[in-house]
């Protein structure tokens, strides 16, 4: 049995985050297909909704799309009842994709290994390091 | 896949920077720009630019634009779709057109408006419920300040059909800014859409509109993720995306020769998702949009393929967003050193809300947060220990007030100078002495079609 390891999942995932009226919503994306199946496995709505609940405990829903291998979220009740009323720096929740990134996952050593050097699906310049070990 | 046009992305909101836009059109070999000037929160601005000169309204930014821009399009036959009419479009357009006669330059200007819905939603008895939270528009109703629906690309197509060089609109969907020439240039089936074929050519061209509608975020910019956004070239100079959309639909994302930034499958998808919540059903008046099959495919450098987003038939609803004045805020930021400047800032706040009661000020709710701790995620990025932060060189505080009563919001700021010089020492960096804003607040709502009417009216062209 291997050893099950615990990671932010900013060390194999992207995301970004955009608003509409009080909610925030999420794109979730792994790198290639190994990192997909992590994930997706991983990253529930329920899962998303106990992240963020320290903070705002607003119901989440979410969808696979495996087409494009990434998850997406929809956080409500996140911005005070919309951006033009939110007090906070961040009215918009732009910030806040980054939050997603923070939430921790679990998975096996040789999962982590294989989601880092598996090519990525996506062409990127000369230069770029050809794993996403960080 | 006889034959194919090319559409630039311009603006991504009010304020957004139209340099690359410039490469797009000298470069880019395109024939359309489009250019969204509208997020959801732009209008509450523009209202507050109505109530102090009827004469604004709009996005005044596309006027220099436009200054810039024109004398290259013009040449090289670049036509020009714009949503910068913001509350005001035939004011917005008056304004260009006049600023360009001054140049000696004369496009032929449309002018697309109609989504104005505000007395639909004052008027008594009517059930505009919240679209998220189902509240009822009665609690909201007296205070509504704008009530705007999200027109579809017919108008914009008339237009185009029409000959318009340059098409101003108030409030449509963001994606038919890029939709109506894509059906105008491709002789698409829209208001007689019918077959899946139809619909799914529209599907394709409403994704190639909301991934161009954000400008840079199509190409490389604001690219979340840790260690790779690095290697995105030269940000400083990025070429935003361009769309070659064929007839059946096929598309490829791409961005002008010379430019930075990044078109790639990753960059793509990230604006894909952008302010989508169920990509099942994307809603917009023209088609309702399913991304499930959708196809990203990188085919050398800087181009993407896109295929197999599929369409079907819109409702018979439209969205609105409106606004309504939901009270004021008042906020001050201030710095405190090293040494205890948790402690200090902890006292400060402590003798600002027991002020606020000795003085029997009313509000809802004193919002506090530290910028360099907590402003971007809250309790997810934990505090340190107060000993630690007491040693930290400095700590900076944010007070928010929330309140229903203007004048409480004016005299916050008040409340603070008297600790200059009687409160804790070290400070620096105090502002927000005058600094009341209204806030609004926002009611997503649905409209039956049949009640909004689009118009459209080309300006004369003087010469």
């Amino acid at each position: 049995m291997s050893k099950t390891l615990r990671i932010p999942l900013v060390r194999i995932a992207h995301a970004r985050s955009g608003d509409k009226a009080d909610w925030v919503d999420f794109g979730l994306f792994a790198w290639n297909e190994a990192g997909y199946r992590i994930i997706e496995r991983e990253v529930t709505a329920a899962k998303v909704q106990a992240h963020f609940a320290p903070w705002l405990p607003g119901q989440v829903d979410a969808w696979p799309l495996p087409n494009i291998l990434a998850l997406k979220f929809v956080l409500h009740g996140a911005l005070q009842g919309g951006g033009a009323r939110n007090l906070r720096l961040d009215n918009l929740g732009k910030a806040m994709g980054a939050a997603l990134l923070r939430m921790e996952i679990e998975l096996s050593a040789e999962e982590l290994a294989e989601a880092q050097k598996s090519p990525r699906r996506g062409w990127w310049p000369n230069g770029t390091p050809s794993t996403i070990t960080s | 896949m006889t034959h194919s046009i090319r559409i630039g992305s311009g603006l991504g909101f009010y304020g957004d920077n139209w340099e690359p836009v410039v490469a797009s059109i000298e470069r880019g070999q395109v024939q359309f720009i489009a250019s969204d000037h509208l997020a959801e929160l732009t209008l509450a601005i523009l209202q507050k630019d109505r109530q102090r000169d009827p004469a604004l309204g709009y996005a005044r930014d596309v006027v220099p634009m436009l200054l810039r821009l024109w004398p290259l399009m013009q040449p090289r036959g670049v036509r020009f779709v714009c949503n910068a009419g913001g509350l005001n479009p035939m004011g917005a357009a008056q304004a260009v057109q006049t600023a360009l006669a001054a140049k000696g330059w004369h496009p032929r200007i449309a002018v697309v408006s109609g989504d104005d819905v505000l007395p639909l939603l004052q008027a008594p008895e009517t059930q505009f419920d919240h679209l998220m939270n189902g509240a009822d528009v009665n609690g909201v109703r007296e205070r509504l300040v704008f009530g705007n629906a999200y027109l579809g690309a017919q108008p914009i197509v008339e237009a185009l059909d029409h000959g318009a060089d340059i098409v101003i609109t108030g409030r449509v969907a963001d994606a038919a800014l890029f939709l109506g020439p894509l059906v105008h240039g491709l002789g698409w089936k829209l208001a007689d859409a019918a077959t899946p074929e139809d619909f799914n050519r529209l599907a394709q061209g409403l994704t190639v509109g909301h991934l161009l509608e954000c400008s840079g975020q199509g190409s490389g910019g604001n690219f979340g993720s840790q260690g790779h956004w690095q290697n995105i070239p030269d940000l400083a100079h990025i070429g935003y995306p361009i769309a070659e959309v064929w007839q059946d639909g096929t598309a490829f994302i791409t961005k002008a020769p010379d430019t930075g930034g990044l078109v790639n499958f990753d960059t793509v998808r990230q604006q894909l998702l952008y302010e989508v919540h169920n990509p099942h059903a994307y809603f917009s008046p023209d088609v309702v949009l399913d991304m499930g099959q959708i196809q990203l495919t990188d085919e050398g450098q800087h181009r993407v393929r896109l295929t197999g987003a599929q369409g079907r038939a819109p409702t018979d609803q439209m969205k609105v967003v409106a606004g309504f004045r939901d009270g004021f805020k008042a906020e001050i930021t201030w710095g405190f050193s090293w040494p205890d400047a948790w402690d200090k800032v902890q006292a400060a706040e402590a003798m600002i809300r027991s002020q606020l009661q000795e003085r029997k000020m009313p509000f809802d709710e004193l919002f506090v947060e530290y910028p360099g701790l907590n402003s971007a995620h809250g309790p997810l990025a934990p505090l340190p220990p107060a000993a630690e932060l007491n040693e930290r060189a400095e700590i900076w505080v944010r007070m928010v007030l929330r309140t229903p009563v203007k004048e409480v919001a004016d005299g916050f700021g008040r409340l603070f100078p008297w600790m200059a010089l009687s409160g804790p020492a070290y400070t620096c960096g105090f502002q927000g002495l005058n600094n009341t804003s209204e806030l609004l607040g926002i009611w997503p709502t649905l409209i039956p079609r049949d009640r909004v009417q689009a118009r459209l009216e080309i300006l004369e062209v003087q010469s």
